[in-house]
């Protein structure tokens, strides 16, 4: 009985609280496996990233990626007999489930919707990763050059940054989707990369105008280093954080983007195809064929919502004052022993 | 300061100044400015365009042009506007301008101010309870809707929130009471996540909210209260008197019974003025100046009520009657406009279906001016959801973050160690600081809805900014979508000194440095 008391005793006051576990899990382990650690378990972002391959896997494998054909008998373009009055989906509940030639429905001149759907999410999926890539680039070399050198770089790069602010983002979207866009995606994307990349050049230079501060740019500049390996060898790392977490949230404000700007008629319009486009083709015949509609909304949700999610989970792996939440269950666990020992000693008090 | 605000806005009028001349000559690049004669097949083709070259100046260089424009730009200096003529309509710039911004402000006002105080709310309610299933909710949900295209759900929401209620107003038959008691569920559900509490009192939460959701939607649906809505002098009452309780509530709590008495007696006044206003409302024929100087009344009435009931706190109690008595009169006022509500839905414009999807306003309306206004309302409704649906997510995120970090400090559990009770840490102490913030977003926001609310305008007809602008690019008309930019670009920039300046004000840890 004692030895097991004392045991009990032994626990420091620390250790039940969350702060000891994750010390104890961190022990030792470099900062970029800590993040990465805490990423894996964020539930939400890993469920999204599972569901994001999924759909980017299906949507390019399924009706093929340039040359490459896919495994779905039909393309976006090619049109056939409408099965179903009206074009409707084909699935059913008959003979258990079964998927039909037209799963997604198809539309008045009997192109198949699931085809141009999975098209469609192909070309938003690109033009958001180019989106991405480009901020990325000039957001971190705006950000970096400003926050680095001060002075005159930093005040022309920054009214550079304003002009850009001061509009919506969809305004000026619309005018160079206007002059770039049409069917072609890889360029729309480049013309709103290069647009959305001011918040992150933002952030990227109040990072870089505190690291500058710091002790190892002086001994890296003591030692020889030249500007650009002190800025891209020495201070980037420690400014990772912030790019990704940012990239990633652009890249959930890309695709929404450019489906409005498709949708508009500024973005890719037909032959053009993306989920944005598709919408607003279909559109009008929202009662008659209601799956023309639902489908391509649904995957643009289902690609942002995922995106969004990604990002908070890279947020909170980053963010060092953020500590991994202990489950409820732990937290009573915790709050019974702490209680046990509680009684325990007023036990034995009373008992001396 | 006033150097500060000199160069501020100086050096940002020139990055604007750019900012028109790079998109002037990028318009000129995208536009294509003889895309209706391109598939023109009338004979004298050459001479068409060449009269349009002659029209839009195309012959003269963009820059001369700009500049040309710029000049009649700078003429609002000394009071002579020009900013040039949208060419395919043949309407001036300016009078298209006038219209365009009346009709955003009256959009976004409404939206917006509905939207902060949501957002506010349940951004608050959702870092107190940090980590419960509410709070995973609530970020869910803020995470779907910054998915979501408006585009998209606009369409949905003129199916279902327009086209389907109208038909359930003619012809008011239930298919089935399940999705009814799915809705009272989950709003079970969500009033036990918010108000939190013990098992005992969640289980109780839960079942009141749903009880009373069903009650109120039986009600609603066998009374036929959607066919003709309206308020009443009972509504007023029973609105009033909860809205003077959880005003006094969140304001100062239930205890101090002095403010309960002086927001209670607000609701009393309400109530006796409720019939003298019928008949004023009867005999008189009302404007909106008519409604300024009643609310200028309620206002004196309120301010007066809390300085009669005043207490050791009189500021306490004036801004809680101050907020009852404002309640009120908008129940008032929403009660007379809804009377309206039969002559409206008989209207041969209306023709029975009232809820409108599209346009500000309905063509051949006639009708007295709470009839005009019960035709405003119809329309805003549901571009208003629109706009409301995307602010709210960023409102409760940020209020949700900030308040996180302001309940993590020393001085709330100093607030808590000195015994103050969980209402006036979080009210007082926690959520005022949290809203320092906010003040810097909002303005931002509101300026960015003036410019920015372009598809909801859009979708929903709404001849505001934003379709200016659209319109204006389909139609390649340079000078409206010059203008556009040019008054957004201003509006951004007033927003963003306003936005410091509120901060500095504030916030004294700020320090404005010339």
């Amino acid at each position: 009985m004692s030895t097991n008391n004392d045991n009990e005793n032994a626990l420091a006051p620390d250790d039940v609280g969350d702060n000891a576990i994750e010390a104890k899990e961190t022990e030792g382990l470099s900062q970029g496996k800590i993040v990465f650690r805490k990423f894996l378990r964020h539930k939400g972002a890993m469920i999204s990233i599972g569901v994001f391959a999924f759909v980017a896997l299906f949507a390019f494998s399924s009706v093929g990626f340039g040359p490459i054909p896919g495994w779905w008998i039909y393309n976006h373009t090619s049109s056939g007999q409408i099965l179903n009055s009206g074009g409707a989906p084909t699935w059913s509940f008959s003979n258990f489930f079964t998927l039909g030639q037209h799963p997604f429905g198809q539309d008045d001149i009997g192109r198949d919707n699931f085809a141009r759907v999975m098209k469609g999410t192909q070309i938003s999926i690109i033009v958001m990763v180019i989106i991405g890539l480009v901020c990325l680039v000039i957001g971190t070399i705006v950000g970096a050059l400003a926050g680095y050198y001060r002075g005159w770089i930093d005040s022309v790069l920054m009214r550079i940054t304003d002009g850009f602010i001061i509009l919506p983002v969809i305004v000026i979207g619309s005018i160079l989707g206007k002059l770039v866009g049409g069917a072609n995606g890889p360029l729309l994307g480049l013309a709103l990369g290069a647009i959305l990349w001011t918040g992150l050049a933002r952030l990227v230079r109040g990072d870089f105008m505190s690291l500058r501060e710091r002790e190892f740019v002086d001994s890296a500049r003591v030692a020889g280093a030249s500007d650009f390996r002190i800025m891209f060898k020495h201070m980037l790392p420690n400014a990772m954080g912030v790019i990704i977490v940012n990239t990633t949230l652009v890249m959930s404000q890309a695709i929404v983007l450019e489906a409005a700007l498709s949708y508009l008629g500024f973005g890719i319009s037909p032959p053009g195809i993306s989920l944005g486009q598709l919408i607003s083709e279909y559109q009008t015949s929202f009662a008659t064929r209601p799956w023309l509609f639902w489908w391509p909304g649904l995957f643009i949700i289902v690609i942002a919502l995922c995106v969004n999610f990604i990002g908070d989970g890279l947020r909170d792996a980053f963010d060092p004052r953020m500590k991994t939440i202990p489950s409820w269950r732990k937290m009573k666990k915790a709050e019974r022993m702490t209680q046990k020992k509680v009684a325990n000693t007023t036990q034995k008090e009373e008992a001396k | 300061m006033t150097r500060f605000i000199l160069r501020r806005l100086l050096s940002t009028a020139l990055v604007l100044l750019v900012v028109t001349f790079v998109l002037y000559l990028l318009l000129n690049v995208a536009l294509d400015f003889f895309w209706d004669l391109r598939s023109s097949t009338s004979p004298n083709i050459a001479s068409l365009y060449e009269s349009r070259r002659r029209l839009l100046d195309l012959d003269t260089p963009a820059i001369v042009r700009y500049f040309k424009w710029l000049a009649g730009v700078g003429g609002c200096v000394v009071g002579q506007c020009d900013f040039g003529v949208a060419w395919k309509s043949g309407q001036e710039v300016t009078s298209q301008l006038q219209g365009a911004i009346a009709n955003t402000v009256k959009l976004i006002t409404a939206s917006t101010i509905v939207a902060i105080v949501l957002g506010i709310a349940v951004g608050m309610i959702s870092a107190i309870r940090q980590y419960s299933g509410f709070d995973y909710f609530i970020t869910f949900v803020s995470f779907l809707l910054y998915s979501l295209p408006v585009f998209w759900v606009a369409v949905l929401l003129k199916q279902y929130g327009a086209i389907e209620i109208n038909n359930f107003i003619n012809d008011p038959t239930l298919s089935s009471w399940v999705p009814i008691i799915l809705v009272c569920l989950a709003l079970g559900l969500f009033w036990m996540g918010a108000l939190g509490g013990g098992r005992k009192r969640r289980l109780i939460t839960f079942l009141a909210a749903t009880v009373i959701t069903f009650v109120t939607i039986y009600y609603i649906l066998a009374s036929g209260w959607l066919q003709q809505p309206s308020i009443g002098i009972v509504g007023v009452v029973v609105i009033g008197l909860g809205a003077a309780v959880v005003m006094t509530f969140l304001s100062t709590g239930l205890k101090n019974k002095r403010v309960l008495y002086a927001t209670l007696a607000m609701a009393v006044i309400g109530a006796l003025l409720y019939m003298p206003l019928q008949y004023l409302f009867y005999y008189q024929e009302m404007n909106w100046l008519w409604m300024f100087g009643l609310l200028i009344v309620t206002i004196g009435v309120a301010v007066g009520v809390g300085l009669a009931f005043r207490g050791p706190d009189p500021w306490d109690t004036v801004r809680t009657t101050f907020f009852t008595g404002l309640i009120i009169a908008v129940l008032i006022f929403a009660d007379r406009v809804l009377q309206g509500w039969g002559d409206y839905s008989d209207q041969p414009a209306i023709n029975n279906r009232p809820i409108a999807t599209i346009g500000a306003s309905t063509p051949n309306l006639e009708g007295d001016f709470w009839i005009a206004n019960l035709d405003t309302f119809t329309h805003l409704l549901l571009p208003s959801i629109a706009l409301i649906l995307i602010s709210f997510a960023s409102y409760t995120r940020y209020t949700r973050g900030s308040m996180l970090e302001v309940m993590g400090q020393d001085y709330i559990r100093t607030a808590r160690a000195k015994g103050l009770n969980e209402r006036t840490v979080v009210m007082r102490h926690a959520l005022r600081n949290a809203l320092l913030p906010l003040a810097s977003i909002i303005p931002v926001d509101i300026i960015t809805m003036i410019g920015g609310a372009v598809i909801t305008e859009t979708i929903f007809g709404w001849n505001g900014m934003g379709k200016l602008f659209i319109d204006s690019m389909r139609q390649s008309e340079l000078d409206p979508i010059m203008a556009y930019i040019l008054i957004t670009g201003l509006l951004a920039i007033i927003a963003n000194l306003v936005a410091d300046f509120l901060y500095a004000v504030l916030d004294p840890r700020i320090r404005v440095n010339a």
